[in-house]
């Protein structure tokens, strides 16, 4: 019988202090990537240290509140009375209770998501079909291509003058230039997911008696359909990016807008608050497009 | 007239620089229905392109492919076909896998389903019917290929190197049951291998073709299918007749290909 001393624990595997067992009995680790474990106290490490440090030095008196607001707020026996600014936690608190510029906040936040969900829509909605029709028909890629080749590399972001020469700077404007973003990664992806189709499918389906339409619906769509999620997750990223971007630019409410006007009033922590719900909402979005493609898409790369 | 035939189909492939491919060359074969061809051939022989044009998803240059007096234009459930590995939907269970055909053509829900049982049954994968097929190992997504393709009541059924990516011992299992199938079923069935003792074991009838141009080298009618249906196959195999036939196939076709290096270094 074998002795299995020192056995590392559940909470220290966890932690990355010490390897599991298919780690720790491979004796060649540098170069191995799958030997490298999440190293998940050195993270809590990381953001305990940028935490105090931004304690220590806005309470330090360090870092001016214009620039870099604290974390609590309130004002310091050092501080100047006139310069007394509210901390990230306590207008975090304000703007959950009485919203921002006479708006809610979750109002500020829902309408920056509408946005990137109306644009992704139409974005397939348009660029799904146009996508399979260039994958599939020689008429469809010959027009299509130079319109999308050209169009492809431009940033969605250089499109904002035109957007608001043609249609002003209000709802339709916005959803527009987001759809348009969507629009070719969305093509692009269903032209991939027709062309990526195993060509002894296709005979599979036709010699089992199918008709086009019907290998169409139920051959092509669905095995198309992975790099199409792909196409949506792509598409929601570049939207929350292009959207923030735009309200930046010009809007009234959304997450962009209220940091834009919270900047002309130096409310630093506004700002700051904003940047880490872009964040958290752009991570919330990938999680969930994750999970809704393991859910929806089982197959993914099992063919 | 009844059964397949192949009447002198030849397959010239141009290429890009203006050169000429003979993919296959007056080839003409005639398969009466419930036989069962096995067609064995270094590559570039053109056996492929061969099942293709009677599958029906190639059109040769001149000749063509008749089944039961008529000529195949196109694919059809007549003809069914069992590829390598990766034909499968994945994106649906075993039990719709195999419902595909008699689904597309509109039968009746009930009629699907007891079709797929019983189909489920012969190739022994009842209790997976309502698994998805990328759960299964490959020696059993083949045999779903089988019921699937069985599931039309296909005159004919192509082959091309079904049992081509599976290990050995799967491989033996796999062979027992084509046969199986083939007795029962009585169907015509071309298989297409790259294994001389595979084609030996399951080919009632068996054509060796070469390649440059494609055609058929040599045609042998062979005793071991038939005695494989009920017999065992180990005891087949190591028969004197049936090394001999493997030694003189072997020997034939490492013959081509020492041909066809030969002609690379020169040329």
């Amino acid at each position: 019988m074998a002795e299995h001393r020192n056995q590392p624990s559940g909470l220290a595997i966890w932690l990355g202090v010490s390897d599991n067992t298919f780690t720790r009995q491979k004796t060649v680790k540098f170069g191995d990537a799958s030997a490298v474990n999440s190293g998940r106290l050195w993270s809590i490490v990381t953001v305990a240290v940028l935490l105090a440090a931004w304690w220590v030095a806005t309470v330090g008196g360090v870092l001016d509140p214009i620039y870099w607001p604290p974390l609590e707020g309130g004002l310091y026996p050092w501080d100047d009375p006139d310069r007394a600014k509210p901390g990230v936690v306590d207008r975090f608190g304000s703007l959950i209770v009485e919203g921002y510029r006479n708006i809610s906040f979750g109002e500020h936040i829902w309408t920056s998501v509408k946005r990137v969900l109306l644009g992704v829509f139409f974005g397939a909605l348009v660029g799904i079909p146009l996508g399979f029709a260039m994958g599939l028909n020689s008429v469809a890629r010959g027009l299509l291509d130079p319109v999308v080749e050209f169009i492809r590399p431009i940033p969605p972001l250089a499109l904002i003058p035109l957007v608001i020469l043609w249609l002003g700077i209000d709802e339709v404007a916005k959803t527009f230039l987001l759809f348009l973003a969507a629009l070719f990664i969305m093509l692009i992806a269903a032209r991939a997911g027709v062309g990526s189709v195993r060509i002894s499918k296709v005979h599979a389906a036709y010699s089992l008696g199918a008709s086009r339409a019907q290998v169409l619906r139920h051959v092509i769509l669905p095995n198309a359909l992975p790099e199409i999620f792909t196409g949506l997750r792509t598409s929601m990223g570049v939207c929350w990016g292009t959207l923030v971007a735009a309200e930046l630019v010009a809007a009234d409410r959304g997450v962009g807008s209220m940091m834009m006007i919270a900047k002309n009033f130096l409310q630093t922590e506004v700002v700051v608050i904003g940047i880490i719900i872009i964040g958290a909402i752009g991570f919330a979005i990938e999680m969930l497009m994750r999970v809704l493609e393991g859910w929806l898409i089982p197959w993914k790369g099992k063919g | 007239m009844d059964g397949l035939v192949i009447d002198d189909v030849s397959m010239v492939f141009t290429l890009p620089n203006g050169g000429e491919v003979h993919a296959l060359e007056d080839v003409s074969l005639h398969l009466e229905p419930g036989e069962l061809l096995a067609v064995l051939g270094p590559s570039g022989c053109g056996k492929t392109t061969l099942l293709n044009i009677i599958a029906g998803f190639l059109a040769p240059t001149s000749g063509q492919a008749l089944l039961n007096g008529h000529r195949v234009t196109g694919p059809h459930k007549e003809r069914g076909m069992v590829f390598q590995q990766g034909a499968l939907f994945e994106w649906m269970t075993v039990a719709e896998n195999v419902g595909f055909g008699p689904r597309m053509g509109g039968a009746p829900r009930a009629e699907i389903a007891e079709k797929v049982e019983r189909l489920l049954g012969i190739v022994a994968l009842r209790e997976f019917a309502d698994k998805p097929v990328y759960q299964l190992s490959g020696g059993m997504q083949q045999r779903v290929a089988l019921a699937r393709c069985l599931a039309n009541d296909p005159d004919v059924i192509l082959m091309d190197e079904p049992l081509g990516a599976l290990d050995a011992l799967t491989r033996e299992k796999m062979q027992g049951l084509v046969l199986k199938l083939w007795k029962e079923t009585g169907r015509t069935i071309i298989l297409i291998t790259h294994s001389v003792e595979e084609a030996l074991f399951l080919g009632e009838r068996l054509v060796v073709m070469a390649p440059r141009p494609g055609r058929i080298h040599k045609e042998y009618t062979l005793p071991f299918a038939d005695q494989g249906v009920d017999g065992d196959a180990r005891e087949i195999k190591v028969q004197p007749e049936f090394i001999s036939t493997r030694e003189e196939i072997l020997s034939m076709i490492w013959e081509m290909e020492e041909e066809i290096m030969g002609g690379d270094e020169t040329g």
